[in-house]
């Protein structure tokens, strides 16, 4: 199995194969022949006219007043900018983006991690779970938000069943909260990635040679032991990929929040994305635009940090 | 979490962990899985009145096939299945084709330029795609609201991550076989196809799922690129819960809810050794 090897999880360098020399003449005219360059022409020509380009794009009209209202568009300076920060909208929805991002990574890790240490042995009745907690990961978000929706509706399903437990009525408002609300819709979104986490955690736990443990065992190390000494530092790799993923997944989640909340109960779950969508949706294709830039702009900066960061946890370890 | 959770079974605490296991892996899957897909499956079998307030109790009698069927033409589903699979289907075959031959230069000239070609190529992965200026290119490149469009924008979000993979993968494959193949005189593109596309295929399999996965169940992107002038699956099963949360037709969206999710559920339980291994394999290799 190839899970053997534990390759990283973003770039590392590459290893140089070994067959060439390198950049002397000859050698990279052999190359030439053997693997030319305009086998990469298709990926990079989409990559440069759906990707490239419209996030050039971003950096262009968010200065501009474009709007669904009128044929001209024209240079308006960071008034887009003044406008959002000055209505408090911008910084509520960038602050509301990362507590949500930041939660989802939470939630998802602990409980992908604490399924795949549950359902670590090979038994029967185990591989069936994972084959379970798989399903939500199959199903569209969308669909994922409804269920929830009605789940958690104040005379929903879950409070009846809190009402059984505690022997009166109970009729929270789950998604109705504006403290708690975001906190309610990331364990959703953490409800349904938690089975890909799962897996990768699984993968990791795969990967621990049986003779290392052996060896820790005849050693006398308690479990305890074993399991922070050697088995959490050789999950490393699965932790820096899932952390990574859950945190900018989120960073461009929607349709959870929006099948849930919709941005709601007074915008307190009001994420980038679902304030793009609404102000799209109305015409105001250039606010829309600043916060599609805000976004980027967020999800580079911290994005290297932290895979930086992980990383290096990775190579110490 | 409690250490013994990883014992083998000696020493009493991890016996009685192993005894334990399999009721609190029983309780996990009833509660936290069950629940809401029970909930889906009796509330798609209901009328609309018993429906009215989603709850986990059986309906007094099953209607489950007439809704089916009435979301089937009300939710338009042949319309929208097409119109996934027009949108599913060219896309990853796009994405697969065009990243693993440009993965395969990537990963075999190592130059300088080939580095910071690579760094461009997978940015992807990390920088979200700019959802709203993209309407604007389409419309200059007259692809506005086209199927063309939309497998456009998919392909440019998704090509990053094959580009990933690809790379990875390839850069572990000596390559005595391709060398091989080029002595007997095959050109590259005959070596791309003969030799390194097949090598490729445990990789490909894993970028298929999970790209299939993405995109079958995107309605973001579909938003803003085709919103309103294609049908896919996840756009009408907006549509029939938009019109549906004010007429409180639950019964409708779950139904939908119901046909969406059963041909990727069934895929899930025919392929699941292959779907479980393909994901993990891509992920930490």
């Amino acid at each position: 199995m190839r899970l053997a090897e534990q390759t990283p999880v973003l770039e590392r360098a590459a290893p140089r194969p070994t067959s060439r020399r390198g950049t002397t003449r000859r050698a990279s005219g052999i190359n030439r022949r053997t693997h030319p360059m305009w086998f990469m022409v298709p990926a990079f020509a989409i990559l440069l006219v759906f990707f490239f380009l419209p996030t050039l794009y971003n950096f262009v009209y968010a200065f501009t007043d474009w709007s669904g209202f009128k044929s001209a568009i024209n240079p308006t300076g960071l008034d887009n900018f003044t406008q959002l920060a000055s209505d408090g909208t911008l910084f509520r929805a960038v602050r509301i983006t990362i507590v949500y991002a930041v939660l989802v990574a939470l939630f998802q890790n602990l409980f992908g991690f604490g399924l795949a240490v549950l359902l670590e042995r090979d038994t029967r009745l185990n591989r069936v779970a994972r084959i379970f907690f798989l399903v939500p990961v199959l199903m569209s978000a969308l669909a994922v938000g409804y269920i929830f929706q009605a789940l958690l509706k104040p005379e929903g399903s879950l409070n009846g069943l809190i009402g059984v437990i505690i022997g009166r009525t109970f009729d929270y408002a789950w998604l109705g909260d504006t403290t708690w609300s975001i906190v309610v819709v990331a364990l959703i979104h953490a409800w349904k990635w938690m089975g890909l986490s799962m897996l990768i955690y699984l993968a990791g736990l795969k990967t621990i040679p049986e003779d290392m443990l052996e060896a820790a065992r005849i050693d006398g190390a308690s479990r305890w032991r074993t399991f922070w000494l050697i088995k959490s530092p050789l999950l490393a790799p699965a932790v820096t990929f899932n952390v990574a993923t859950a945190l900018l997944g989120s960073m461009n989640g929607f349709d959870i929040v929006q099948a849930t909340t919709g941005g709601g109960p007074a915008r307190t779950t009001e994420i980038l994305n679902i304030f793009i969508y609404r102000t799209f949706g109305q015409g105001l294709f250039a606010q829309a635009t600043a916060m599609s830039l805000v976004l980027f702009l967020l999800v580079a900066l911290m994005a290297f940090p932290v895979i930086r960061t992980l990383r290096k946890r990775e190579e110490i370890l | 979490m409690t250490p013994s959770q990883n014992a083998r079974p000696r020493g009493s605490d991890a016996r009685i962990w192993t005894r334990l296991q399999p009721f609190v892996t029983t309780a996990l899957v009833l509660g936290v899985i069950g629940i809401p897909l029970w909930l889906v499956v009796v509330t798609a079998g209901k009328s609309q009145g018993e429906a009215l307030d989603p709850d986990l109790s059986l309906p007094t009698r099953w209607q489950l096939l007439e809704n089916l069927s009435k979301v089937w033409v009300d939710g338009e589903v042949p319309a929208a299945f097409l119109g996934s699979l027009l949108v599913v289907v060219p896309t990853v075959a796009g994405v697969l084709t065009f990243g693993s031959m440009a993965a395969w230069i990537l990963a075999r000239r190592a130059t300088r330029l080939n580095a910071v070609l690579y760094a461009l190529a997978i940015s992807g992965i990390v920088l979200p795609p700019a959802v709203v200026t993209v309407v604007l290119l389409l419309r200059q490149l007259g692809l506005a609201g086209s199927a063309v469009g939309m497998i456009g924008v998919y392909l440019g979000i998704y090509m990053s991550t094959v580009i990933f993979f690809v790379t990875g993968f390839v850069r572990t494959i000596p390559t005595a076989l391709e060398e091989a193949a080029q002595i007997d005189g095959a050109g590259p593109f005959t070596v791309f196809r003969r030799v390194v596309l097949p090598m490729l295929r445990p990789v490909l399999a894993t970028a298929t799922i999970l790209i299939c996965l993405y995109v079958w169940n995107d309605v973001f992107y579909a938003f803003f690129v085709v919103g309103g002038r294609l049908d896919t699956l996840p756009l009408n099963l907006f549509r029939v819960a938009s019109a549906g949360l004010y007429l409180n037709n639950w019964h409708l969206i779950f139904g939908y809810v119901v046909l969406m999710s059963l041909p990727l559920v069934v895929l899930l339980a025919v392929a699941q050794r292959r779907i479980i291994s393909g994901i993990t394999s891509g992920a930490v290799k």
